[in-house]
Order: C-alpha cells, then structure tokens, then sequence
C-alpha cells in the first residue's frame, strides 16, 4: 500500500458562537495555509468536507473561498465519526493514485441536526444521546461495580487536560463533587458527564510520499485504518457495557499498522460521555475487561496526559463533523513533540478512536513519526 | 397493511418476512435478509428487561422480544433485570414510535 502522510493543520477554538457554517469551515482552512505556507493551493486536488450540516455543496464552496480548483469535491457525513471517515476517504484518493494532495475540513455548529438520528425508531422517544448513555453507564457499573463517583473521574481528568489546550471549549477544572452536583439529566448522567455541542472547525492536508516528505518538515504517517460497521441502531448492540465495533476497528487497524496495543504511547479516545472512555480503553485493548477506570484515576493522580491530552470530547466541546479531524490533528502534535504543556513523553505511535451512534459504528487510527 | 400503520391504531405487530419467516427490524417494507415483503404479525408478545435507567423518575427500559429485537419503551416501576413484560400501549406521537410496558 501506498504511503500517505500529514503535512499539515489548521484549528481554531471552539466555541458556542452563531456563526454561518461555510465561515466557520473557512476557519480551519485558511488556518492551515497559513501555517503551511510550501503548500501551493493549485496543487491541492480533492478538497472533503466533513459535516452534519445540512447545507448543501459544502465543498465546492469551502473550496472556492479558499482559492482551490480541485478534481474532486464533495461532503462526508456519518454522525459524530464523520471526521475520520472523510480521513479515510483522502487517504483512499492517495493511496489510489486519484490525487496526491487532500485537504480535509471538518465544521459544525452549536445546534447541528447530527446530534439525534431520527432514523432509529427502535427507541421510541427516547432518541437523545442521554438515553443510550444512560443504557450504557447504568450497564457497566451493574457489570463491573463501578460507582457515579468513581465514572465522575473521567470528566474531572479531561477537563483538567482541556485547560492546556487553547481551542478547548472548557476553561474550567471540576471536582469529583462538581461532576456529582453537576444537573442531574438521568439516574445515571449528570451535566458534566456529557460532551458538549459547539461550534468548531479542523482542518487537515493529507499527501501522498512524495508530497508528505515534500511539503513537511515533520511528517506523520498514517500506518494504520480500521472501520466498523455493525447497525445503525442502538438497540442492535451485543453489549451495553463494551464497544464491539471499536475492538474490530482497532483490531484492524493494529494489525495494519504491525503494532499491538502496547507499542502505543498517546491516544484520543470517545468520550462523548464519561461511561464511554473506560469502555473503549477496554474494548481496544489499553485495560482489561473493567479495568478501564483503574486506568484512568491511575493516569489522572500521576497528570499523565497518555489519554486524550486535549481533554477529550468532554473537555474540548463535540463539533461533531470537526472532532474526529481535531483527534488526529491533536496525535500528530504529539507525535511531533508540538503539543506544548500537553505534551506527553517519547511519543512515537499514537492511535485515534472516533465512533458514532452509540458506538454502532467506530474509526480508528493509527499513527507514526 | 404496515407496521406503522398498525402501530398508529394502537396495535403493537412483530414485522416478519411473508418469504423466509424472519423478524424484520427496525420494521421496513423488505426483508434485510431476502428481500422479501413483510407483513405485521399480531400477537400477545413477551419481552425481556435487559436493561433501564430513568429520568425525572420516569423510567425507560430496553425491551427484547422473541430473542429477536429490541426496543425502548417506558415502564411505570422500576423493573428488574430479566424481568417479563407486555406491551400495555403504544402508538406514534409527534413523530415518533411510542411503547409502553408493564
């Protein structure tokens, strides 16, 4: 398989603002030449947009404002992991020979309509993603004994990660107590146990071997792509309490990569609520089954920042089209020894892991310098 | 006739494939897995607890029928793992399925 690599970025912090959607995709983009600035816009040849917007011709438009002609254009959506979906999509482009340069951007508002999949009438009226995120907590702590107070840690640690990072929607660091007095939505969330919708946007430019060592100075690789599909609907899952369709994700993608679990040293994870980052360290393979939390308060009493050093879901905001592209872009930071105060030590390989729907679909990545 | 149909009367069907006999769901018009049409199938089902939360003291639970599918509906009581309920009412308001369990 070809070689495809990341030569550069753009971010902008994300925020509550009611902004046009084509502005804000702009954002990121423009951010990213900026930043880049060996990178001719006329050689760019496929431009993706990644959003749950329901705006039409995104692409076409994002690329006209920023002075592209691209051969291709057009707009990827799959929930919340639509980001490294529209990665995946550039990396195929490269990989095929179709282009050589892809610029990807991924933006979203605060009120996205990609928040509730209206589709899933197996819910009944229980659409809104407290419900399958109460299914879930209340699920794993029967299972494995694990307290509120206890699943209270992972928002306090990616909040405290989040204020190291300039986009991040959170300024604020909470107590285990904050997260408990925090609005009660369900028996088992609270306010500050949820991800929040924002506005965001991300951007990143994808190149193949000879573009990548080119154009950058740092390059990272894409070593490693794993996807799994296993319904649409939330009621489908084989478990509450694990994520089937992340572990065949990251088995794919470890195996792609030819690295196993232990050689990764950074990793965004999804935690779109706090129940779902022990669940998906586990069911990648970072903790043993019910382990997950051992993990965490492990890694929050010693700072270190291995997991989701930009503060996760929960501490950055969920701009659902940007996020998965903001997750990479926060591994190839890291993998790059850019990450400032977030920073964590010889990190060599990181991995991404973007899902959507109640996990009934997962991406995950892996990365190298 | 339709699972959606029936369920705006009121009457909760299980929708099944006329050609392989399988249970369709999410119900749709073809079967999934031969493509066949489907029709409701009536019946005085009975589902399964797997799993409940609540909110605002009303709880939801998620319901298995026939080891086939699963939806969400709501229960007046807190219920128990593994317990075994019925369907009391259901329908479709403001656009959306409606189940209620007991």
């Amino acid at each position: 398989m070809a070689k495809v690599g990341i030569i550069g970025y753009g971010i902008t912090p994300f925020t509550k603002d009611d902004r046009k959607i084509e502005s804000i995709l702009l954002d990121s983009a423009k951010e990213l030449f900026k930043n880049n600035q060996k990178i001719n816009r006329d050689d760019v040849d496929a431009v993706l947009v990644s959003t749950n917007n329901n705006s039409k011709y995104l692409s076409p438009i994002l690329s006209e404002m920023a002075g592209i002609k691209p051969k291709i254009a057009h707009s990827i959506e799959s929930l919340c992991n639509s980001g490294t979906n529209s990665i995946v999509s550039a990396y195929s482009y490269i990989a095929s020979g179709l282009a050589d340069l892809v610029l990807v951007t991924g933006a979203e508002r605060y009120d996205s309509p990609g928040s509730i999949l209206e589709w899933d009438d197996s819910r009944g009226e229980y659409k809104h993603p407290i419900f399958w995120a109460s299914i879930f907590a209340k699920s794993y702590k029967r299972e494995f004994g694990i307290s509120d107070e206890q699943l209270a840690l992972v928002p306090v640690k990616n909040h405290k990660q989040a204020r190291e990072n300039p986009n991040a929607l959170s300024g604020k660091t909470y107590a285990v107590e904050d997260v408990m007095n925090s609005k009660r939505l369900t028996d088992d969330l609270r306010l500050l146990d949820c991800s929040r919708p924002c506005t965001g946007s991300s951007s990143i430019i994808l190149g193949s071997e000879e573009k990548t060592k080119e154009l950058s100075e740092s390059p990272v690789w894409i070593t490693g792509i794993g996807q799994k599909t296993t319904s649409a609907g939330f009621t489908k899952n084989t478990s509450f309490s694990s994520m089937e369709s992340t572990r065949q994700a990251c088995e794919t993608a470890l195996k792609m990569s030819k690295k196993n679990i232990g050689n990764v040293n950074v990793a965004e994870i999804h935690d779109a609520f706090s129940v779902c980052e022990p669940m998906a360290l586990e069911s990648i393979g970072f903790a043993n089954e019910g382990q997950g939390m051992g993990m965490i308060k492990e890694l929050h009493y010693t700072d270190n920042f291995k997991i989701n050093p930009r503060g996760g879901l929960i501490g950055c905001g969920h701009p659902l089209g940007a996020t998965g592209i903001a997750q990479t872009i926060e591994i190839t930071q890291q993998l790059q020894s850019n990450a400032s105060k977030r920073q964590v030590d010889n990190a060599h390989v990181g991995l991404v892991h973007n899902m959507s729907a109640a996990a009934t679909s997962s991406t995950v990545l892996v990365l190298e310098k | 006739m339709s699972f959606e149909t029936k369920l705006n009367e009121g009457i909760f069907c299980i929708p099944e494939c006329n050609e392989c006999k399988k249970i369709v769901w999410p119900p749709a018009e073809f079967c999934s897995h031969c493509f066949g049409t489907v029709s409701p199938k009536e019946g005085d089902f009975e589902g399964k607890i797997i799993e409940f939360s609540s909110k605002n003291g009303q709880c939801f639970c998620v319901v298995e029928f026939e080891k086939a599918f699963r939806i969400i509906a709501t229960i007046s009581k807190t219920p128990g793992i593994g317990q075994s309920v019925k369907m009391s009412k259901c329908g479709i308001s403001d656009g959306n399925y409606s189940f209620i369990v007991i």
